[in-house]
């Protein structure tokens, strides 16, 4: 990297010459200092210092959890996780934003997860280390870095609006009853899905391309030698020993999709809707009733987070406590989701080893 | 046969065709090669599908920010570039409009400064005990704990700033007298909502961003670097704050780079905590917008599509995409050159 550094002798990392031989002076100078008991003092209260900030955080992490449960202490009940919102906060439920979330993260696994794997399929398998693809790379790192509202506002224009292009609305008839199929979206579960898939994707990219690489070559080696073609190599050796971590993967981001709030307030997500989307009223009745189930993603929604923040902007002061029980309902569930991942994790990979 | 046709199939960019040709090797048709390319075709389009969401994004604020498809007007077709940076008040309900984007890009600064006071340090003192002093067990235990906190939605960090922070952490220890009764301490005046609490909670959210990437950084710096500092007669303590850092420094700093970012683009935890009322102030105990939350603000609200307050989004947008993504670009950049210099 350097010319004057890259004689072998040097054991530093060319990188920074002047600043590591500094390092290495100023430890002699001080390897001659007698005040070891000093230094040594020095060093305990540093590794208590950074003792106190691992562990610190984790206590955040539990006071966190600890207040909103005693914030939601009483407004927690069965009740509350089956019925629709109401202006009396006594009588308020969740039911909406959880069938909302259902639908809606449903929906953007769909659309992501393929999309997302076959574009890391193709970065670490095909993909040859041109500049296109390191430009790809760069931008995928980039893209996992844009603040979510940004998405936001990407998905309020394009699938929301449609750039205003069309005005219309579309009714097509799909012979088990009339959809209504909106052009443009609207605030739909669809245009919500659509964002939220975009917003995932560079997630479920950079947790596949992983997985992809944690993948010993020998795999890829034996497999062709054997006659096998590219991509029967891929389906039927790679990814079968990349899931594992593909799934842990896909689970964290699609978790980390169902906090999110900013993208769909930005898209017009409901915080106040007292029907579930495509008015299913119960869970048979995605079985039954095939027109409904295909109203599903054109019909208004909302999610619990959504609810939390419509919840938490009321001026009584009940619903704040009605905020926090939701709060402990998602954190159940993504302590689920995030178990889910971290048990795959350590289950799957100890059975396989390379 | 298949087994020598699967050769250059593999490497044909390598192997001269002429050749190919003249042995029999050349490349032939069949449908198993159409099906592998159509495949091959399949998955670069959707690698291709991150740089249209980039292109897309771009699109979207430029033709809403500076350059608006005729006949539509863009916003700095009728803000002037100078009144957007000179001007002190952000202020859309004025008539005629005032757009000065300080205020909201005080009060992120404000934001990101206090996450930063609280979240940089935390994050990599926490890095340097998981990767210099835990033990195997304890690491396998705290890691997965820290992750959780990254796991926790903003909008709950929102709800914990604004409503336990704020009263029971924040107007404790500034109002005293109000709290415990007392009259004779120091009494200072908080806002409900207010920057400390904002900043605060942004702070404990990118504590685990900042110590996972620091953490892999430090793993990264070579033992011989370790193992020569103790040759040399130093303590740990010595090692870890005049070595290990120092060599991990750029990768550090592109750490502290993307949980800064992090931190500007945060938006639900600020817009409850912090507040939604553009001040130019660096009072921390008042109320503030930050970019973030103006959006927010604007969209939740029932703002005609077309109007100068709707397009101001894409602006305030903007600003924010271009800050973001400088950092990120950076950051991204001294993290390649520092994963190149030790591997």
């Amino acid at each position: 990297m350097n010319p004057q550094t890259s004689a072998p002798t040097s054991a530093e990392p060319p990188q920074m010459p002047l600043e590591s031989t500094n390092v290495g002076t100023k430890l002699i100078e001080e390897s001659f200092d007698s005040e070891l008991a000093r230094r040594h003092r020095y060093g305990m209260i540093f590794e208590w210092v950074c003792w106190l900030a691992t562990w610190g955080s984790v206590v955040i992490l539990g006071v966190l959890i600890a207040t909103m449960a005693w914030q939601a202490m009483g407004w927690l009940t069965p009740k509350f996780l089956v019925s629709m919102p109401r202006r009396n906060p006594a009588d308020a439920g969740i039911l909406p934003g959880i069938v909302g979330t259902f639908w809606l993260i449903l929906l953007t696994a769909i659309l992501s997860v393929p999309l997302g794997v076959g574009a890391a399929i193709y970065l670490e398998e095909y993909s040859k280390p041109t500049l296109l693809t390191k430009f790809i790379q760069l931008n995928i790192a980039n893209l996992a870095g844009v603040p979510s509202i940004v998405y936001g506002i990407l998905g309020f224009t394009a699938f929301v609006r449609m750039f205003g292009l069309t005005k219309s609305e579309y009714l097509i008839n799909l012979g088990i009853g009339s959809l209504q199929l909106t052009l443009p979206f609207g605030r739909t579960v669809i245009s919500g899905a659509l964002t939220l898939a975009l917003l995932s994707l560079p997630v479920v990219i950079i947790a596949s391309q992983e997985a992809l690489r944690s993948v010993p070559p020998s795999l890829r080696h034996a497999s062709l030698a054997l006659g096998a073609t590219k991509w029967q190599t891929i389906w039927h050796q790679v990814l079968p020993s990349a899931l594992p971590g593909m799934m842990t993967g896909v689970i964290l981001a699609m978790s980390r999709a169902i906090g999110e709030t900013a993208p769909l307030v930005a898209i017009g997500a409901a915080t106040y809707i007292t029907f579930t989307p495509g008015r299913l009223n119960s869970v048979s009745e995605a079985f039954t009733r095939p027109d409904k189930l295909a109203q599903v993603p054109f019909d208004s929604f909302t999610t619990i987070p959504m609810q939390i923040y419509g919840w938490i902007n009321e001026a009584k002061p009940e619903f704040q406590h009605v905020a926090a029980a939701a709060i402990l309902v998602l954190l159940v569930i993504l302590l689920i989701s995030n178990g889910l991942a971290i048990f795959i994790r350590q289950h799957f990979q100890k059975k396989v080893r390379w | 046969m298949s087994v020598v046709e699967q050769k250059p199939a593999s490497t044909d960019s390598v192997i001269d065709r002429t050749n190919l040709e003249a042995s029999g090797l050349a490349y032939r048709f069949t449908w198993q090669r159409l099906r592998e390319s159509f495949i091959q075709m399949l998955l670069f389009l959707c690698a291709l599908l991150s740089v249209l969401t980039t292109l897309a994004i771009i699109f979207v604020l430029v033709s809403e920010a500076i350059f608006g498809i005729p006949p539509e007007k863009a916003f700095f077709q009728e803000i002037s570039l100078s009144q957007f940076f000179l001007e002190t008040r952000w202020a859309p309900q004025y008539s005629p409009p005032v757009f000065g984007i300080w205020p909201l890009i005080c009060g992120t600064f404000l934001i990101t400064i206090i996450a930063a006071i609280i979240g940089l340090p935390t994050g990599l003192l926490a890095a340097v005990y998981l990767a210099e002093y835990a033990s195997p067990r304890v690491r396998s235990i705290a890691k997965p704990i820290l992750e959780l906190l990254a796991g926790v939605p903003t909008v709950v960090y929102g709800y914990f700033g604004l409503r336990i922070v704020t009263p029971y952490v924040i107007r404790p220890i500034l109002k005293p007298a109000e709290f415990f009764g007392v009259e004779w301490l120091w009494s200072i005046p908080v806002d409900g909502f207010n920057a400390l609490s904002g900043g605060i909670v942004v702070g404990l959210m990118i504590i685990p961003t900042v110590c996972s990437l620091s953490e892999d950084v430090l793993r990264a710096v070579p033992r011989t670097l370790r193992e020569a500092g103790y040759a040399l007669g130093s303590t740990k303590f010595d090692v870890c704050v005049r070595v290990v850092i120092p060599s991990a420094l750029s990768g550090i700093i592109a750490a502290f780079l993307l949980a800064i970012s992090r931190a500007v683009g945060e938006t639900m935890a600020v817009t409850i905590a912090a507040g939604q009322k553009p001040t130019l102030t660096l009072n921390p105990l008042s109320q503030i917008e930050t970019m973030t939350a103006y959006v927010v603000n604007v969209m939740s609200g029932d703002t005609p599509v077309g109007t100068i307050e709707y397009k101001s989004l894409y602006a305030v947008a903007l600003v924010l995409f271009l800050t973001t993504l400088t950092m990120n670009l950076i950051s991204q950049l001294v993290l390649a050159r520092y994963r190149e210099v030790y591997q």
